[in-house]
């Protein structure tokens, strides 16, 4: 058994080895002594980390109830009848949600209906269609946009896209659909540049990068031999994607797509600038209106009376359960999708 | 024959769509860009760096703005960043298993996207509202709050990545599992843990909406985190909204120099996460 | 199971295990195992993948309790001691008995600290009492030479034999009594195979040794005594050169005549 090994090689390790047995042996009782500090310091770490790991619960936990709190005084005196009232006077303290929450839907829709296509195409440019020279470059700016502040967006829409609109489009859209029954009262009214429609736009570019590199990454988990098995039957570039890649990846997209939504929903500073700040439902898409976020960033630090700022926390608390609710079902989503590519 | 042919016409035309869409996409975001650094270079001069922030219809520079999105930032990371790492060595290592760590990280979740502006409301009425006024601390803490998520998720993730038999030969060597992360899995994971605080602070850095009413304005330099601190963010926030030509360009160049800090921080972390991908 | 040939009586025990039972969740991965390992001694498991021999080295060291739901039952006497009683000291027991991976698990960190690293855990050591041990762990592993000159570099930037043989003299180093080797093999060259194959046989004299390993041939040369395992059986154990040329057993027979497996 040993004839395979070189002699002399062994011979020199031998030696060697001797040399670790020269120094004697840690006796247990010490390694005992050592294992028992480190083991104390473990459990001290261990509990240290699971506190931690706690305190991020009550953070959450504490935001839920610190709204709840703060939006006492307004549940008690408006109760339900604030989420369907309309008028916002603080002068007489009565305050509905009603043009707030309708202006943050009506944005957000907006966005979601610009940037959901508009983002999916750009993934399926990005994952199928574009040059591989360039499949990197045009991925990494998407995701670097994705991170620029929304106060940038918000600046930009003010001074540079609100006087566009306002000067090219808007007048636009108002003669072409001046005959037309319902487009007409959606487009009706003066061309302002801010409003609703300019809000809407500026929330779509704003997440649009940010829808763009999730269903990027969820086009990605699709198996390689899925797509190569579609298109060695004879598919089209077109038929891959409708009929394997998006079948495949339908949960995860809508989970990408919630997730832009629950964005677009909270976000503040890119509407704020634009949407004009104008307490009533219109029925033109022209006309000024609020959001949520936009109404809070606007009057919380102007409000004076108790009951004023509660309304407002009473607004944050609302906007909180409908993107709370928006994230989990896009976190839910998500996560299915990432057992599936695991698996 | 026609069928071939229709299928073909369908791919030509979803085909154009996407790249119409694509070009259409990016150039919104090329136009921002442009405008925001042809503003917002018009306006820059050593006066911004030095000078504070002007009353209406002067001139001035944003040094107290500057200074106080820093300090704020550097306390919120500080904060933030030890709590986050601490949760997320739970959930990757000691609780890796634990019903705990699910609601957590489902939990990390909503926060890392809930609306920021709803952070500001908790620490207003936590802080703000218990103090009597606004203070540069408060805003601190909201920022905080916003890193924590962060950090939470890149300390997990990349404490999942390291592999599982180097743990293993850790515990093979009787490490106890602090010993085994501070010696081994910190070490393997410190780029992509470093990463993720990049991202956070670039994330922290541009938010407006939870300081607009927890460390509020200052129109001039304080460094007394017990009272109101200005920020670049809600600088640009009111100034584009003033009707004063000067303030509008400070806005820009505020603006400019937000993006640029954002941008900087984002690719250092990119190269800092390809570079340890390739190690 | 077959009768088990009574071998050596004169050589002494290091661990015996006895009606082990394993349980991944709910399958029953191990079937009443009992066996020795000798002291200073190389004993191998072998048999087709599945078959629990990982398993059961796995035990040894109690590495299982890393992970969620998995359980044995039985009882595993390190020098009479059972190692699977819920008070024993986990970090005691795995400094006293070491560990090699089937792929090279350098830490990330310099040659150097690899090795010292553990030694600093456990023993106060002046600088040079530490360079001396750290010299020594790194010739026993037969690595000196080649290494001597970068100490100070990564160990990440070693070939996998080297990297596997610093994770042995990182082992050594912390002077464990039994020493666990989980296939070190399977992700290395003929060359480093031998070099790792010589290493472990020079090893024996000082430290008592387990070794899974999917190759007969290697069981073969490096094991005193050799474990069949099937299904989570154990089908025979015996001195390895009796269960190479004459087993006892028919489907011990047919795997290392290649029939299975």
């Amino acid at each position: 058994m040993e004839a395979g090994f070189n002699r002399q090689t062994r011979d020199n390790s031998v030696s060697d080895l001797a040399i670790v047995e020269a120094t004697p042996r840690a006796p247990d009782l010490d390694r005992g002594k050592v294992l028992g500090r480190m083991a104390l310091f473990d459990f001290f770490f261990h509990n240290l980390t699971r506190a931690a790991a706690i305190l991020v619960l009550l953070i959450l936990g504490g935001v839920i109830l610190s709204l709840v709190y703060g939006s006492a005084p307004a549940i008690k005196a408006f109760g339900l009848g604030f989420l369907t009232t309309e008028s916002w006077n603080p002068v007489t303290e009565k305050f509905g949600a009603v043009a707030p929450i309708y202006g943050t839907l009506v944005t957000s829709a907006i966005a979601m209906l610009i940037a959901v296509p508009l983002g999916l195409g750009i993934a399926i440019f990005l994952t199928e269609l574009c040059p591989h020279a360039l499949r990197r470059p045009i991925g990494v700016a998407i995701e670097l946009l994705a991170g620029i502040p929304s106060i940038i967006y918000g600046i930009w829409g003010l001074f540079v896209l609100a006087p566009f609109l306002q000067q090219y489009v808007q007048p636009a859209l108002i003669s072409l659909t001046g005959d037309i029954p319902v487009l007409s009262s959606l487009f009706a009214g003066p061309p302002y540049g801010i409003g609703v429609l300019t809000a809407g736009f500026i929330l779509a570019i704003m997440v649009l990068p940010f829808i763009t590199s999730i269903s990027r990454d969820v086009f990605e988990t699709v198996p390689p031999v899925l797509k190569e098995a579609a298109s060695g039957v004879g598919c089209t570039t077109w038929e891959v994607m409708r009929y394997v890649v998006i079948p495949y990846t339908r949960v995860g997209v809508i989970g990408g797509v919630m997730l832009g939504l629950g964005r677009a929903l909270g976000e503040t500073m890119a509407v704020t600038f634009v949407i004009g700040n104008a307490h009533k439902v219109s029925s033109s898409l022209l006309a000024p209106g609020t959001t949520i976020s936009a109404t809070i960033a606007n009057e919380f630090t102007e409000a004076v009376g108790d009951l004023y700022t509660s309304a407002l926390i009473e607004l944050g608390l609302i906007l909180f359960v409908i993107t709370f609710f928006v994230l989990a079902a896009a976190r839910f989503m998500l996560m299915r999708i990432e057992q599936k590519s695991g698996a | 024959m026609s069928l071939y042919s229709s299928r073909r016409r369908t791919n030509a035309i979803a085909t154009t769509l996407c790249w119409t869409g694509t070009i259409f996409g990016l150039s919104w975001l090329v136009l921002i860009l442009g405008a925001l650094i042809y503003e917002g270079a018009r306006g820059l001069s050593p006066a911004v760096f030095t000078e504070m922030t002007p009353p209406p219809g002067s001139t001035g520079g944003l040094l107290n703005a500057i200074a106080g999105s820093l300090v704020m930032t550097v306390i919120g990371v500080l904060l933030g960043t030890p709590l986050g790492m601490l949760a997320g060595t739970y959930m990757a290592e000691y609780g890796r298993y634990s019903k705990l760590t699910m609601i957590v990280r489902f939990i990390n979740d909503i926060l890392l996207s809930a609306p920021s502006i709803v952070v500001g409301l908790f620490v207003y009425t936590v802080v703000v509202a218990r103090v009597g006024h606004f203070s540069g601390i408060a805003g601190a803490l909201a920022l905080a709050v916003l890193v924590v998520p962060v950090v939470v998720r890149t300390t997990e993730d990349m404490l999942l990545l390291v592999p599982s038999p180097l743990r293993e030969a850790a515990a093979a060597l009787g490490l106890p599992r602090s010993h085994m992360l501070m010696r081994v899995a910190y070490r393997a994971a410190k780029s992509g843990i470093v990463t993720g605080v990049l991202l956070a602070i670039a994330r922290v850095s541009g938010e407006t909406a939870p300081l607009l009413f927890t460390s509020l304005n200052n129109q001039f330099w304080s460094t007394d985190l017990n009272a109101p601190v200005s920020s670049l963010p809600v600088v640009i926030f009111q100034f584009a909204l003033s009707p004063y030509k000067d303030w509008q360009q400070l806005a820009w160049t505020g603006a400019l120099l937000v993006t640029v800090a954002v941008l900087l921080l984002s690719i250092t972390a990119r190269a800092l996460s390809s570079q340890g991908k390739h190690k | 199971m077959t009768a088990m040939p009574v071998v050596e009586a004169a050589i002494p025990t290091k661990v015996s295990v006895r009606d082990l039972d394993f349980y991944y969740g709910q399958s029953r991965a191990l079937k009443s195992i009992s066996l020795p390992l000798y002291t200073h001694k190389v004993t191998a498991f072998i048999g087709p993948s599945g078959c629990g021999k990982s398993t059961l080295l796995r035990i040894l060291n109690r590495m299982y309790d890393l992970y969620p739901r998995q359980r044995a039952e039985g009882e595993v006497l390190l020098d009479g001691e059972n190692i699977l009683d819920p008070g024993i000291d986990l970090n005691l027991l795995r400094s006293r008995v070491g560990m090699v991976f089937q792929k090279p698990t350098p830490f990330p960190m310099s040659i150097y600290d690899n090795i010292a690293f553990g030694i600093r855990l456990y023993e106060k050591l002046s600088r040079s009492e530490l360079d001396g041990r750290v010299e020594a762990a790194l010739r026993g592993a037969a690595l000196w030479d080649e290494v001597r000159d970068k100490l100070n570099s990564s160990g990440l930037g070693l070939s996998g034999g080297q990297q596997q043989r610093l994770c042995i003299a990182r082992t050594v180093a912390i002077q464990p009594e039994v020493i666990l080797f989980d296939e070190p093999c399977s992700a290395l060259d003929p060359i480093s195979t031998a070099k790792i194959e010589e290493l472990i046989d020079e090893l024996s004299e000082r430290y008592t040794i387990a070794i899974v390993t999917h190759n007969m041939q290697q069981a073969a040369r490096v094991s005193d005594f050799t474990a069949f395992m099937y299904l989570g059986d154990l089908v025979e154990f015996g001195e390895t050169n009796n269960l190479f040329t004459a087993p006892h057993n028919k489907k011990t027979q047919d795997y290392i005549t290649g029939r299975f497996g």
